[in-house]
């Protein structure tokens, strides 16, 4: 077929996470920022279709450092930015704290892609179809940037500014991901991905919730906390069609290619009774 | 950069962020691995990276530089895989195909004496228009079950 | 024949080995894209951006360096600026009207990609725009009408006890082969200078002869075309291929070296031809047993904005609307619309599947209001043998639709595990079909067909047009000649078709090459053998051919096909026997609605088909569970969005076709009634599995959830909608 002049575009490839972090600044500071690559799973397809990105890329892909296994950490579950579907997949710490990030990786794409897309390259890309996001954001998760000055966290919910736009800073890098455990003890855990293909569907809508926290994913530019719905079962709220009223107030979802939003709104409202929680006769 | 694809290694001078899928097609001259969509979607480019299984039309080259990269070429150097492509070709698993090196690339990648699910969902990622499946799966359980 | 009926099949019916089965399993097949020539550069097409208007100019950028390229434009055309099909309606290169987005305007050629991606943005089209027709159930202009009656509707519908009508949608389709559409031209053909050489991806070499015929104003023998390894077709390289080597044979003839054309898959998704979508609306009259006294059917397709293949669709539409029912008075009345969208083509089932859709819908429909079971209602109006049809063709060979209805409820119970509990709503739809084999009507006389066998020292080397993509044409017609002329398989062999080495099989489609080509090839080992006189075994055959061949030098018999004597029809009342032979199929689905997300998913299906004989069995139940699988995909997920008449989600993230994870458990039967005219009993595969897996699955909705669709995809949002 067509092959995109992916042989013109310049990649660097630091030796070590030190060295990228120095690339990064310097690029910064010289007004010519460099795109960040890891497994390649948006940036190829986007090259692919002919979309001209400009600069250089920094590829990240062969920085061990970002990639090690899942670890509980300082009451946390700590992943790596490499860290691939594949890993969360594979790991047993995983599966027991945070199984939905399972559930959600298993859904991501077909194998190839998840032995290739990686956390940091799902929250960096910021699509609100990213499939880890709403497990993420539901989960309380902090994004660890790191850049010359150090290190500083920002919650998940709060990475986002607008549609695909990030507080990340040209010069930092995503480089952990920490989910306290706390939170996740005890709580009941759902995932449901709605993309009406069994395998390899970019969703309609996703949501998210561990125990009372529930977020969802592509019913809006950025994932979204579901704060109204959460606040109403706290307060022990009952009714399934009260907390779909209150949802109807936060989501906005749109038309597109893939569905229509009077769907995905209807849909998420829906999903709601997956809680368990929630009694349709109140 | 250096490449060992099917066991032999290569020294080859292409561009850092060429699509291995074309690397492995130009450089190489190893045609038998496919492109369908470019969206990572169909699979028909698979090839396996290091034993996993890769969709090469979004793999920069230059991150496969080092790795032990398996294609269709290189199945009949190894008796499992010899069998598979036997089974391929008994069980009608190939019609058009076209899918059919990467979709035998994935099945390499199962885990050994796979179940039908198991087989189900390590191949999710390789469309196939031909055959509904059926064939596909025979053939997989025919080699590796 | 009939000598061969009596004496158990050797070759036929049995798995053997597809004869291009090894090169596939080893990646040593080159399909279009893996060839490369010396000095071969690469070819683009410039293609328009509004549906409809006149062409003000075509620009290319001053400030752009065009040294390098090559550049071809309408008045490159040395002949006739027409795509040679049913009319003459359909330029190559567009001159100054637009009637569709993507049309061809240009075409660009350069030594390298990129810059050849760069050239392409640097050419501007200026338009004036018009208003464009894009919704085909409000459009007025008629690409082509017809229309069937038998009996006396007026007096049918007085007869019943009840008059039910329903009217039914579906929508665009895409092929969606894996391999896209792609040729290398090369100047020279043959030894001419002059001549234009095609090859690449197709599955009509000779439509392509014919197209660059008119395209360049040549005589056949200075054309060259060769079909390379085809990575699936169904129908979708019909006649696109045609347009595909006109596009890059002048590129190649300008610019003097070979030019590679492949389609992106996003230019494939816009630009070339998908099923025509289609709304068919059912008048069945109905006595209180359930007996149909009278059916009126009228029914539109879009055509796009040219003819391309339309009458024919719509003609194998409109002869299989009733489904397989008998009643005493029909009408039948079909339009094609022109729309300023990209016109539609060939699909696998060629109409068939969208009108038999609504007749099965249908069916359920007369059932629920007579209040009578839907396999009941089925069983009173089935075609028995001796029925006669809307064409007024009456039904002498064994109709078997009872027997395949039998054998898909008994093996539908025993195939399919139930599943266990679950919070989704389940139900089980049925739909039944049947499908004629070969051209409609004088189609295949007038197509007469030409293949046949040459003899070789060791065995005998098929001389066949018709194509191998994917369906298994080429072993299975090996098998043929190997079993006519009593040799082993291995005996047989076969090569690419290549226009200037094979002769004009007619093209690959229709459920055709079986049955026809099959019996011609038949024919002709039947005549070889006569001349070679008897042997005994494959060493004699040998020793008798190397004698004949020493004698004659070459030995080559070329048949052509004969109308069965009992086949009458007419073109102008369209009555008479339309096909030669009909498959009989009955399809049963098991589907599950998530009552949370609305969506539905098949979870078990069973398809049992009367296809005459399995010539290769395994190669007939891959037909049938590719079709099957290909029409579960129309049904639920396959979704083509247009706007402005042009594909919104062009690409396979948002086309969506099932994957394992969603294909069922397919259980397949083949039921073999063997048809006295066809090879070894052979009637045609291809087509008729995905004739009933929509209506099948719309019908299993309903029983699970009581959602009435009346159109697909069923898409869970439309599902939600029926829902409320």
């Amino acid at each position: 077929m067509g092959q995109p002049a992916t042989d013109r575009i310049e990649i660097v490839k630091p030796q070590s996470l030190r060295h990228a972090i120095d690339w990064l600044t310097s690029a910064a500071e010289d007004g010519s920022p460099l795109t960040l690559l890891a497994g390649g799973t948006d940036i190829y397809v986007l090259l692919n279709a002919g979309v001209p990105l400009q600069g250089r890329f920094l590829d990240l892909w062969g920085l061990t450092e970002l990639r090690p296994a899942p670890v509980v950490s300082g009451g946390s579950l700590v992943f790596g930015a490499l860290t691939t579907y594949t890993d969360c997949i594979r790991s047993a710490l995983v599966q027991k704290h945070l199984p939905i990030l399972v559930q959600a990786s298993r859904e991501v794409g077909g194998v190839q892609i998840q032995n290739r897309g990686t956390l940091g390259g799902n929250i960096g890309n910021g699509s609100p179809a990213g499939d880890s996001l709403p497990v993420l954001a539901a989960a309380d998760a902090q994004v660890v940037l790191a850049s010359v000055n150090g290190e500083r966290t920002v919650p998940l919910t709060e990475f986002y500014s607008s549609y695909r736009k990030t507080v990340r800073r040209p010069y930092e890098l995503i480089v952990r991901v920490e989910v306290p455990l706390a939170p996740l003890q005890k709580q009941k855990q759902i995932f449901r991905k709605v993309g009406t293909r069994a395998a390899q569907a970019i969703s309609k809508v996703v949501m998210a919730a561990v125990g009372p926290q529930i977020a969802f994913g592509s019913v809006g530019p950025t994932v979204v906390r579901a704060r109204k719905v959460e606040a109403y079962l706290r307060e022990g709220g009952r009714s399934l069609a009260a907390a779909q009223r209150l949802l109807k107030q936060e989501i906005h979802p749109i038309d597109d290619v893939r569905s229509t939003g009077v769907y995905r709104l209807k849909v998420a409202q829906n999903l709601l009774a997956e809680l368990g929680t929630l009694d349709a006769h109140k | 950069m250096k490449l060992t694809v099917n066991g032999q290694a290569h020294a080859i001078s292409a561009a850092p962020g060429k699509r291995l899928l074309d690397t492995l097609r130009e450089d190489l001259k190893l045609t038998g691995t496919k492109e369908g969509c470019g969206e990572g979607e169909c699979g028909a480019c698979t090839v396996l990276i290091d034993g996993e299984a890769v969709n090469s039309c979004l793999v920069p080259t230059c991150q496969a530089e080092g790795t032990k990269i398996l294609t269709v070429e290189g199945l009949a150097q190894n008796p499992r895989w010899r069998k598979l492509q036997k089974a391929f070709l008994e069980c009608n698993a190939a019609q058009c195909g076209i899918c059919t090196p990467g979709m035998m690339l994935s099945a390499c990648a199962l885990p050994p004496q796979p179940t039908l699910q198991q087989i189900r969902v390590g191949l999710a990622g390789n469309l196939c228009r031909c055959t509904g499946y059926v064939k596909i799966y025979d053939a997989v359980k025919k080699a590796l079950g | 024949m009939s000598k061969v009926k009596n004496r158990r099949l050797k070759v036929v019916g049995k798995r053997v080995p597809r004869t291009e089965g090894a090169d596939k399993v080893t990646g040593r097949a080159r399909y279009i894209d893996d060839m490369q020539f010396d000095h071969m550069i690469y070819g683009a097409t410039v293609r328009t951006t509004i549906p409809r208007g006149r062409i003000v100019s075509v620009e290319r950028d001053t400030a752009f360096d065009w040294s390098g390229f090559t550049w071809v434009d309408h008045r490159d055309i040395p002949g006739k600026n027409i795509v040679a099909m049913i009319v003459e309606d359909q330029p190559f290169l567009a001159v100054d009207r637009v009637e569709h987005q993507t049309e061809p305007v240009a075409l660009l050629a350069h030594a390298d990609r990129a810059r050849l991606a760069e050239g392409l943005k640097a050419v501007r089209i200026t338009y004036q725009e018009e208003p464009p027709v894009l919704d085909f159930e409000t459009a007025t202009e008629v690409l082509k009408e017809l229309s069937i009656a038998r009996g006396d509707l007026a007096a049918g519908l007085a007869l019943a006890d009840k008059i039910i009508e329903g009217t039914y949608r579906t929508g665009h389709q895409e092929q969606l082969y894996i391999e896209t559409n792609g040729m290398i031209a090369l100047p020279g053909a043959n030894g001419f200078p002059e001549g234009v050489t095609a090859y690449g991806s197709m599955q009509c070499p000779y439509y392509v002869v014919k197209a660059l015929e008119k395209l360049f104003r040549l005589d056949r023998e200075r054309i060259r075309v060769v079909q390379t390894t085809t990575g699936g077709g169904f129908g979708g390289k019909e006649e696109y291929p045609s347009i595909v080597a006109g596009h890059a044979c002048l590129l190649a003839r300008k610019a003097g070296v070979p030019v590679k054309m492949i389609y992106e898959r996003h230019e494939d998704l816009i630009a070339t031809t998908k099923r025509h979508p289609s709304i068919i609306t059912w008048r069945a009259g109905v006595k209180s047993d359930g007996t149909l006294t009278a059916i009126d059917i009228d029914m539109r397709l879009d055509g796009g904005a040219y003819m391309t293949l339309s009458p024919v669709v719509l003609s194998r539409a409109a002869i299989h609307a009733t489904g397989p029912y008998r009643t005493p008075s029909v009408r039948i009345r079909g339009r094609v619309m022109k729309t300023n969208t990209p016109p539609n083509g060939a699909f696998r089932g060629f109409g068939a599947p969208q009108s038999q859709f609504a007749a099965e819908v249908h069916m359920d429909r007369i059932a629920e209001v007579m209040g009578i079971d839907p396999i009941e209602l089925r069983r009173r109006n089935l075609f028995q043998t001796g029925d006669t049809t809307a064409t007024g063709q009456v039904l002498h060979d064994r109709v078997s639709a009872d027997e395949v209805l039998d054998k898909a409820l008994a093996k539908h119970r025993v195939a399919h595990r139930r599943s266990k509990k679950t919070k989704k709503l389940a139900g089980t739809g049925i739909a039944m079909f049947f499908h004629g084999s070969g051209f409609t009507g004088g189609g295949e006389v007038r197509l007469a067909s030409r293949a046949g066998v040459e003899l070789l020292p060791d065995g005998v080397r098929l001389l066949v047009g018709s194509t191998e993509i994917g369906q298994g044409t080429r072993t299975m017609l090996a098998q043929i000649v190997a079993e006519s002329l009593e040799l082993p398989y291995a005996f047989v062999k076969t090569i690419d078709p290549d226009t200037a080495q094979v002769p004009d099989s007619g093209p690959t489609v229709a459920s055709r090459t079986c049955m026809i080509v099959g019996t011609i090839l038949q024919r002709a080992s039947a005549k070889l053998r006569i001349e070679l006189g008897p042997y005994k075994s494959g060493d004699d055959f040998k020793k008798r051919a190397k004698a004949l061949l020493k004698k004659r030098g070459t030995v080559v018999i070329i048949d052509q096909y004969e109308k069965p004597g009992e086949i009458e029809w007419n073109d102008e009342t369209y009555q008479g026997d339309a096909y030669g032979a009909y498959a009989w199929g009955c399809n049963l689905a098991d589907v599950e609605i998530d009552p949370l997300t609305y969506e539905a998913r098949c979870t078990a299906f069973t398809s049992v088909i009367d296809i005459g004989r399995a010539i290769h069995p395994l190669l007939a139940e891959g037909q049938i569970e590719g079709g099957t699988l290909q029409g579960i995909g129309w049904a639920l997920f396959e979704d083509v969005v247009m706007k402005n008449g042009v594909m919104q989600n062009a690409n396979l993230t948002n086309y969506i076709i099932p994957t394992t994870l969603d294909a069922p458990h397919i259980a397949v039967e083949i039921v073999e009634n063997p048809y006295p005219n066809g090879p070894f009993g052979a009637k045609g595969v291809g087509e008729c599995p995905i004739d009933g897996p929509a209506a099948a699955i719309v019908n299993a909705i309903r029983d699970a959830s009581g959602a009435r669709l009346d159109a697909i995809p069923a898409t869970p949002e439309r599902i939600m909608k029926v829902l409320g």
